[in-house]
């Protein structure tokens, strides 16, 4: 289910720009590994590096290894396709198929992937939809329209809808950003639950919320605006949060910038 | 400027300001403001003064020849309006408008929306700007030069299109051919298609250009390919855009006259079959007939534009209703 991500040398580019340089970091399956920094420090660009998705930006290139259970994903032959349904995404706004009833948002990635009998589908979108903590709100409305949830069930949906594919790991870029506290609690409960499933690699503006959630911390810095952001260090959540090894993320920590 | 600005008195504490009153609510107190909306208020009700204008004209018009009409109005295939007591029916001039117009958009809506969903999703962007460019050049080309192209360029060579129709689709009857000169609905529904081709794609492309990326990237990270991202976000955004789009080509292939005028040989029978003659449409049969009419066969005329006028305003509420149906799940309130 799970599967471990090794990192290493990993630079990311957007044209000639250099957003981010040689990181190199392993994250553990079954666990949370938050990334924080100031803006602009490229979390999220290396975020997007870990499904392929930072080259689907105009001038996006990549450079570096990103080994999932020893599998390369930049390996020659490789499908973006068949990564990207490995490794699922849940974005900073929420994000559901307008279009679509919540039923066919999370049926969404499912009927992309392959066939599946109506009663199989309506079994792998309730299940997701309790995985998602979202079940008892919307099981008498599964034809009606996402985009007429509040925005914390919109987001609970798309987590639904990422989870139904049976990714081996959960991305989220800024999940809460765009909530309110009670929509942010249930949305942290539930990584609390998910990480007995997946691996889950969250980015965070919210140092209190990577120091609820998370089992490891990421801090990432750039020397100066227009620089490549690095990763500074990576440790475990409690150590980072009461004793980093670098002075700089003990500044950041303390609020001393950022 | 700095000082007055300085020495101005403070402004007075939020809670002394009366409340606003109605009127000041609907702006209508300041001078500036009762200028515009008298301007924008008049601007709409001219509008509908012109529409109720026109309307009233033409069926004035019209009522005067229909009252003597010996033919049925709807039913009779002659045009004899001159004669009387005057004998004439739209029935071949509606089944011509409506078949030559279905046919251009059959044949112009899949290829406008493959163009533009090539140009905003698929072309490198150096590609892209020339080709928007070449389509913005055939909108404007004026409909007569159309109309000579078809005549001089697209009939003869559609001979061999019409033989192999027939030889290959004839059994269905509506392929037959006779072996006339291609001047028929075909005909012209295939010119039609090109001249309203520019409109639909120019619509449909700035449509698909701002089908929101936070749906395509959604898409993306469910592990689909692009046509499946198109499928899932782009289309289903841009659906309302593409029906409104085709209503205005549409729209555009119902009224047009001189291409048609060109190209056509008309004839007031209706057949199955649309490579053989059969079939006028309104706007063509008004402007080969308009300059030797009498004035009781201009009021036909205007007649049958009254009823060109009504099929183009029951299409417009179709599509309307159409995209108000499925309003709910439209990407408008994402």
């Amino acid at each position: 289910m799970a599967k471990r991500i090794d990192v290493s040398g990993l630079t990311a580019y957007y044209s000639a720009h250099k957003a981010i340089e040689d990181i190199s970091m392993t994250v553990e399956p079954r666990s949370v590994t938050a990334f924080i920094g100031p803006s602009g420090c490229g979390k999220s660009t290396f975020l997007r590096t870990l499904n392929r998705m930072h080259e689907v930006t105009p001038g996006g290139r990549v450079e570096g290894k990103v080994l999932l259970d020893g599998d390369d994903l930049y390996g020659s032959g490789v499908d973006p396709v068949n990564v990207r349904t490995t490794v699922g995404m849940v974005f900073q706004r929420p994000n559901p198929f307008p279009t679509m009833s919540i039923f066919d948002n999370v049926a969404a990635g499912l009927r992309l992937n392959g066939k599946y009998k109506k009663n199989e589908l309506s079994d792998i979108v309730e299940r997701s939809l309790k995985g998602a903590n979202l079940w008892n709100e919307v099981k008498d409305r599964l034809n009606k329209p996402g985009s007429g949830l509040s925005g914390g069930q919109q987001q609970r949906l798309c987590i639904a809808r990422a989870i139904a594919v049976e990714p081996q790991v959960l991305l989220m870029d800024e999940p809460c950003s765009a909530l309110d506290p009670i929509s942010t609690l249930a949305i942290e409960d539930l990584i609390g639950d998910l990480k007995e499933r997946f691996t889950i690699v969250i980015v965070t503006h919210n140092m209190q919320q990577a120091a609820r959630v998370s089992d490891r911390t990421a801090f990432f810095n750039l020397a100066a605006v227009g620089q490549p952001g690095k990763l500074i260090e990576i440790d475990d959540t409690e150590r980072i949060f009461s004793n980093p090894s670098v002075q700089a993320t003990e500044d950041y920590i303390s609020g001393r910038f950022g | 400027m700095n000082s007055e600005i300085d020495t101005a008195p403070p402004p007075p504490p939020l809670q002394d300001t009366p409340p606003p009153t109605k009127a000041e609510a609907r702006g209508a107190t300041r001078p500036g403001d009762r200028i515009f909306l008298g301007l924008s208020r008049g601007s709409g009700i001219l509008l509908l003064l012109i529409m109720a204008a026109i309307a009233a004209f033409l069926t004035y018009r019209a009522s005067l020849v229909l009252t003597e009409n010996e033919g049925n109005f709807l039913t009779t295939f002659e045009w004899d309006a001159s004669a009387i007591p005057p004998n004439f029916g739209i029935a071949v001039l509606a089944f011509g408008t409506i078949v030559s117009s279905i046919i251009a958009m059959v044949l112009a809506v899949p290829i406008a929306v493959g163009i533009a969903l090539f140009l905003t999703h698929y072309a490198p962007r150096k590609l892209g700007g020339p080709i928007a460019y070449v389509i913005d050049l055939l909108a404007a080309v004026p409909s007569i030069v159309y109309g000579l192209w078809g005549a001089l360029f697209l009939v003869p060579h559609l001979t061999g299109l019409f033989s192999w129709l027939d030889e290959y689709l004839g059994w269905t009857g509506i392929f037959e051919w006779q072996g006339g000169a291609p001047r028929t609905l075909l005909t012209v529904g295939i010119l039609l298609a090109i001249m309203i081709l520019p409109i639909i794609t120019n619509v449909t492309r700035e449509v698909f250009r701002q089908a929101p990326q936070m749906h395509q990237e959604a898409a993306l990270a469910l592990g689909a390919t692009r046509w499946e991202v198109i499928r899932m976000s782009v289309l289903p955004f841009g659906r309302s855009g593409i029906i409104s789009a085709s209503m205005l080509g549409l729209g555009r292939a119902l009224g047009e006259t001189m291409a048609v005028a060109t190209v056509l040989s008309p004839s007031f029978t209706i057949n199955a079959s649309l490579l053989d003659p059969g079939g006028g449409t309104f706007a063509q049969n008004i402007a080969s007939k308009f300059s030797e009419a009498s004035v009781q066969g201009r009021d036909a005329l205007i007649a049958s534009g009254l009823v060109l006028f009504v099929i183009t305003l029951l299409v417009n509420g179709l599509a309307r209703a159409i995209i108000e149906r499925r309003k709910e799940y439209s990407g408008a309130n994402a």
